[in-house]
């Protein structure tokens, strides 16, 4: 099998799976945990965009 | 003034219980199994299935999976995040997987998928111990 996820891709499943462990694991209520993991997720996901357009302002 | 020697504490010390030491054992070689044989059915199900899925992902976009004598520094680092998948690591050497013949761009993010899956379930190992010795609910 030869998966070929796109960057952009792989990067929110990495997110995805990241902080479903971290929020698991690092908060101690339910809530907590939700609120924890959607946070990682955010800041996954809002990293590559911020490394993107600093990638984007690099290259010009 | 205040004797520094008096006003030491000593942090709690935890009983070992069996349950301390097969939790995270079986945690490492399931990832998930150490919430699971301690009733916590959903955290155990969503890490397993997270670790899984990252470590299935990380073989299936051909990421390179490393073997215990890389030589280099970096190897053997990447070793170490390996093994922390236990049985999917096991596994994996067994049929001779993630040989990583990188042909695309992409896939050394299959191989970076498979160590952090590796080094995820050390913290949910690790997880799995704190609930043992009831540090966390």
């Amino acid at each position: 099998m030869n998966l070929q996820l796109s960057h952009f891709s792989a990067a929110v499943l990495f997110a995805v799976f990241a902080s479903v462990v971290f929020g698991i694991t690092q908060r101690s209520t339910s809530r907590e945990q939700i609120r924890y993991g959607l946070y990682c997720f955010a800041m996954f996901v809002g990293g590559v965009f911020v490394a993107g357009w600093v990638m984007w302002i690099l290259r010009r | 003034m205040a004797n520094s020697s008096t006003t030491k504490e000593t942090a709690p010390t935890q009983p070992v219980t069996a349950m301390s030491v097969v939790a995270p054992a079986i945690g490492w070689l399931i990832p998930g199994a150490g919430h699971l044989i301690q009733k916590r059915w959903v955290r155990g199900l969503l890490i397993m299935g997270s670790i899984a899925i990252m470590f299935l992902l990380g073989l299936a976009m051909q990421g390179r999976v490393y073997r215990p004598n890389g030589g280099d520094i970096l190897d053997i680092l990447g070793f170490v995040g390996d093994v922390g998948a236990g049985g999917l690591y096991i596994v994996t050497r067994a049929l001779d997987l993630g040989q990583g013949a990188i042909a695309h761009a992409t896939a050394d993010y299959g191989t970076k998928f498979i160590i952090v899956a590796g080094l995820l379930n050390f913290i949910s190992a690790a997880d799995a111990y704190h609930i043992a010795i009831g540090k966390k609910p």
